[in-house]
């Protein structure tokens, strides 16, 4: 076992970031311009990393798989971004949105990484301001904040509920004046399918034209991975169809150690599973959770009766309803972490108080939301005695400017009105805390290779905050990395453009084109959905919101079995050299069966639980905690690095001691 | 239910195409309709037959790369949503469902559904963006006071996802709604009063390179616009394209 070496700056955690910028070494203007940079993925991350870069004036080429940079995932993100802002007034501070972000995430990030984030957030929100992103504002004008899970203070800004769409759309405007000045060649429609190191060290990808099928070869003097995460190895995720892995692992085969697969988010607001043809699941943003109340039925007979449709949820009077996070968590109520809200509706829907014919639903409750704001309005308007249904009607109309595009978007879906009726909602996949490790510098443990956004081991620790995603993605992508690239780009200005008829190019592109040549004519008789939806069995049965050594061990053994079978079975309909979006999917799902497996095996060693990974066999026996999780920050303090061995199995364990200096290792508790 | 699909099939951009009829059977009301389209190119994989291709990403109607002509409807029937989120429930069962792609000169088809939309990249690469470059030093976000009422109306143009329903809805193959929505997002907020005589100015003529139609007034892209962006954007922009002409 190694020590790996995260590179953090000396010195008080308030000055490392300005005293590392001070010290690094820049790459004067006249020389970024002979200095080239891939990027691969234009998300948040992604996006805002190529368009920075080429302003500084390196020579970008960006990629993404969809037909513009505007439709990665991020677009999808829906609450807000989070920002050390203070606008309310409230206490807020750098020191706080840290603190808030290292106990979020139960203790397992890296305190120099979390500080500079919330260091840089006030940074993102004046940036996109500027770019022109429409953030809701109150009637004087100013910034409007609502709050999120796990925090007491107001510094989530948001754009209804579109809040990732309008930071991307920012992003991809700064790409676009980029790209009209050619200072970002963009690469749409294509696939990064591996890396190539020269000389031990990043320089260039072996990319797919996803619609000529032509293999093409690009270099660079440091290759940027800005991909997102893995949470469709769960195959039903609120990840889009074709979030992927691929270039991830890609990397981790080919020297990037991979950090803590098994910090997993599965979201607690989500609209439950229909059916088996389901193909994936839709998020409700968790802002609803400031609204809206949590609750299952207290009385079995209840909970049978509206199964069977005798009687619905409004029938049943306050006294007979268990608003099990109220009861549970007092201080937080329904604003609990999102690990902790979800492992509490899997608690009561295990002991059968589901609400749907599945039993695997809650009820998000808005009456009484209606209500407050109803009366608010009254009194604000001057209407005196007003019915029970002007309030109603008028706070309605309240809900609707919060969240209308949301009840909108779950009216279409599930065909009920959560006006009238308590939506229904269950937990899924939705993030990943895990990813490639990165050092402070965000370079891989390969040199030249950066990962930033969600594909990294990024600073949530074992579980994200709420709106913290699009504050990662923004400050790896605007703030951090621009200048962290700089000091290892310095030693390049003399090297002149990689080319890309060396040996190393010939063999990673021989290595692509072998495995896309084998997807074409084996000669299979399933489909790559037939496996992947197995994975996704395992993965939510054995490796999701509980795990146990037992179920860890027979999942590793199932997905072996599954990957086994995949390389017989699989049949790829079509041609390699046209648009075959079969072949894609082959070759991601291919590298989710082999994540899979490392994922469970890093569940299995963490012999405690954390934030997202939670061990039936670590909890806590009796007090005020009992059956709440049980971290073990004697043997459990640290980053699981793994080291790509040939077979997931076979993986090798570095591991990063977590220090803690300037936050107390404490127990976390939302009670 | 079970359910006759014509659908477009077209191998490339030079293959000439046409419209082949497939069945599918025990079709749930509560799938969406691209789930529906899984069973069916499930189904075709099974018989050995190529799977229809059909752009699709994030399936909760925001990413903007679903892209059908269902029944002669962007988006198919129901309004305000993508295709994505289209659920069968709003069909019967022994329905004929027509499947088509966008169909616009400056969207060529790339293969069966598929289109390409990178005409719309253009014209956003035109002038789709205030020009600010990144720093840590930018004023300080609320330093200049926006009334709610512009934000509001800024983030209602801003909503648009650029699926391209308005140009394949529009008898001229007009992109005047999308072109619209973004100037009108810059021209309500101060953040985009430098630019803005240019701005307007290239993205028009850019639209006009590309092949589009102009408007005439129908409103069709605003019935079919699954983010319901409004006609008026496109009067403002029209307004401000005339102002900036006027100014020189």
């Amino acid at each position: 076992m190694s020590v790996l070496d995260a590179k953090i700056p000396k010195g008080p955690i308030k000055d490392k970031w300005t005293t590392y910028k001070d010290k690094i070494d820049l790459v004067n203007p006249a020389n970024k311009r002979l200095i080239d940079v891939i990027v691969v993925g234009t998300g948040l991350a992604g996006g805002s990393a190529a368009a920075t870069l080429a302003e500084l004036g390196y020579n970008v080429k960006a990629f993404a798989y969809q037909d513009s940079p505007r439709r990665a995932h991020s677009i999808a993100a829906q609450g807000g971004i989070n920002a050390a802002k203070n606008y309310m007034g409230d206490g807020d501070s750098t020191y706080r949105l840290f603190y808030d972000t290292v106990k979020g995430g139960d203790y397992r990030s890296r305190e120099a990484n979390v500080y500079r984030l919330a260091e840089v957030s006030a940074n993102i929100i004046d940036q996109c301001v500027a770019q022109g992103v429409p953030f809701a504002r109150d009637y004087g004008g100013l910034l409007d904040n609502r709050s999120f899970g796990g925090v007491l203070v107001s510094r989530t800004f948001y754009a209804k509920g579109q809040t990732g769409q309008q930071l991307l759309l920012g992003a991809y405007s700064a790409m676009n004046r980029q790209i009209a000045r050619g200072k970002i060649e963009m690469f749409n429609r294509h696939e990064m399918l591996d890396v190539v190191k020269v000389d031990g060290k990043a320089r260039g990808i072996i990319a797919r034209d996803l619609v000529t099928g032509k293999i093409e070869r690009h270099s660079a003097h440091a290759v940027v991975i800005a991909t997102g995460g893995y949470g469709n190895v769960y195959f039903l995720s609120t990840n889009a169809m074709g979030s992927n892995a691929t270039a991830a692992w890609k990397i981790h085969k080919k020297g990037a150690y991979f950090a803590n697969p098994c910090y997993t988010q599965i979201h607690p607001t989500c609209i439950p599973r229909s059916g088996d043809y389901q193909s994936k699941l839709t998020l409700m943003s968790e802002s609803l959770r400031n609204d809206g109340r949590i609750w299952v039925p207290k009385n079995m007979d209840d909970v049978m009766a509206i199964r069977e449709g005798k009687l619905k949820p409004t029938q049943i009077a306050e006294e007979n309803r268990d608003y099990y996070l109220e009861r549970r968590y007092p201080a937080f109520g329904n604003l609990v972490p999102r690990d902790v809200a979800s492992r509490a509706a899997k608690e009561r829907c295990d002991a059968g108080y589901g609400v749907n014919a599945t039993g695997e639903a809650v009820y998000l409750d808005f009456a009484s939301a209606i209500q407050r704001y109803g009366s608010e309005q009254a009194k604000i308007q001057g209407i005196a005695n007003a019915s029970k249904e002007k309030i109603t009607e008028l706070g309605e109309k309240v809900v609707e400017a919060k969240y209308g595009n949301l009840f909108q978007m779950y009216e279409k879906i599930v065909d009920e009105n959560p006006y009238k009726t308590p939506m229904m909602i269950y937990p899924a996949t939705h993030y990943t805390m895990g990813g490639v490790w990165v050092d402070y510098n965000l370079m891989t443990t390969v040199p030249g290779l950066y990962c930033i956004g969600e594909a990294n081991f990024s600073d949530h620790g074992a579980n994200r905050l709420g709106a913290s995603a699009l504050m990662q993605g923004l400050a790896d992508g605007y703030f951090v990395l621009p200048y962290t690239i700089g000091d290892y780009l310095a030693d390049d200005i003399r090297t002149g453009t990689i080319p890309t008829d060396s040996p190393e190019f010939d063999e990673a592109e021989k290595a692509v084109k072998d495995r896309i040549d084998f997807f074409m004519n084996n000669k299979g008789t399933k489909s790559v959905d037939h496996f992947h939806k197995r994975l996704g069995k395992v993965m939510w049965d054995k490796v999701g919101m509980a795990r146990n050594e037992q179920g860890l061990k027979e999942a590793m053994a199932e997905i072996k079995q599954i990957r086994e079978e995949f390389w017989k079975e699989v049949k790829v309909p079509g041609s390699a050299d046209e648009l075959n979006p079969e072949l894609e999917k082959a070759g991601r799902v291919a590298d989710f069966l082999e994540l899979g497996e490392l994922f469970a095996k890093d569940a299995l060693m963490r012999e405690e639980s954390c934030g997202g990974h939670f061990r039936e066999e670590s909890v806590e026996l009796d007090g005020e905690q009992k059956g709440e999780a049980k971290r073990n920050d004697k043997d459990y303090a640290f980053v699981a690095a793994w080291e790509y061995k040939g077979e997931p199995a076979d993986s090798v364990l570095h591991k990063e001691q977590l220090e803690f200096n300037d936050i107390e290792l404490k127990q976390r508790s939302y009670k | 239910m079970n359910l006759t699909l014509k659908i477009w099939r077209q191998k490339g951009a030079n293959d000439k195409g046409k419209m082949v009829d497939y069945k599918v059977t025990d079709i749930s009301e509560h799938m969406s309709f691209l789930e529906m389209m899984d069973v069916l190119n499930e189904q075709l994989i099974a018989e050995g037959e190529e799977p229809v291709a059909f752009d699709h990403d994030c399936r909760e109607g925001i990413c903007g790369m679903c892209s059908m002509y269902i029944n002669g409807e962007a988006h198919g029937p129901d309004r305000g949503i993508t295709t994505c989120q289209l659920h069968m429930r709003m069909f019967n069962d022994g329905d004929t469902i027509t499947i088509e792609p966008w169909r616009a000169k400056a969207f060529p088809v790339i293969k069966d559904l598929i289109v390409d939309r990178t005409s719309f990249e253009r014209i956003q690469q035109a002038g789709g963006y205030i020009s600010v470059n990144t720093s840590g030093n930018t004023q300080d976000a609320n330093a200049i006071p926006i009334s709610k009422h512009a934000a509001d109306e800024a983030m209602d143009a801003a909503t648009c996802i650029g699926c391209g329903a308005c140009v394949a809805t529009c008898k001229n193959s007009s992109a005047m709604l999308f072109v619209g929505a973004k100037v009108s997002q810059y021209a309500l907020l101060p953040q985009g009063q430098v630019e803005a005589a240019d701005r307007v100015k290239n993205m028009v003529a850019q639209m006009d390179l590309e092949g589009f139609g102009n408007c005439t007034n129908t409103g069709a892209c605003e019935v079919e616009c699954p983010k319901g962006i409004s006609l008026t954007n496109i009067a403002r922009m029209n307004r401000e394209f005339l102002k900036a002409n006027l100014k020189g």
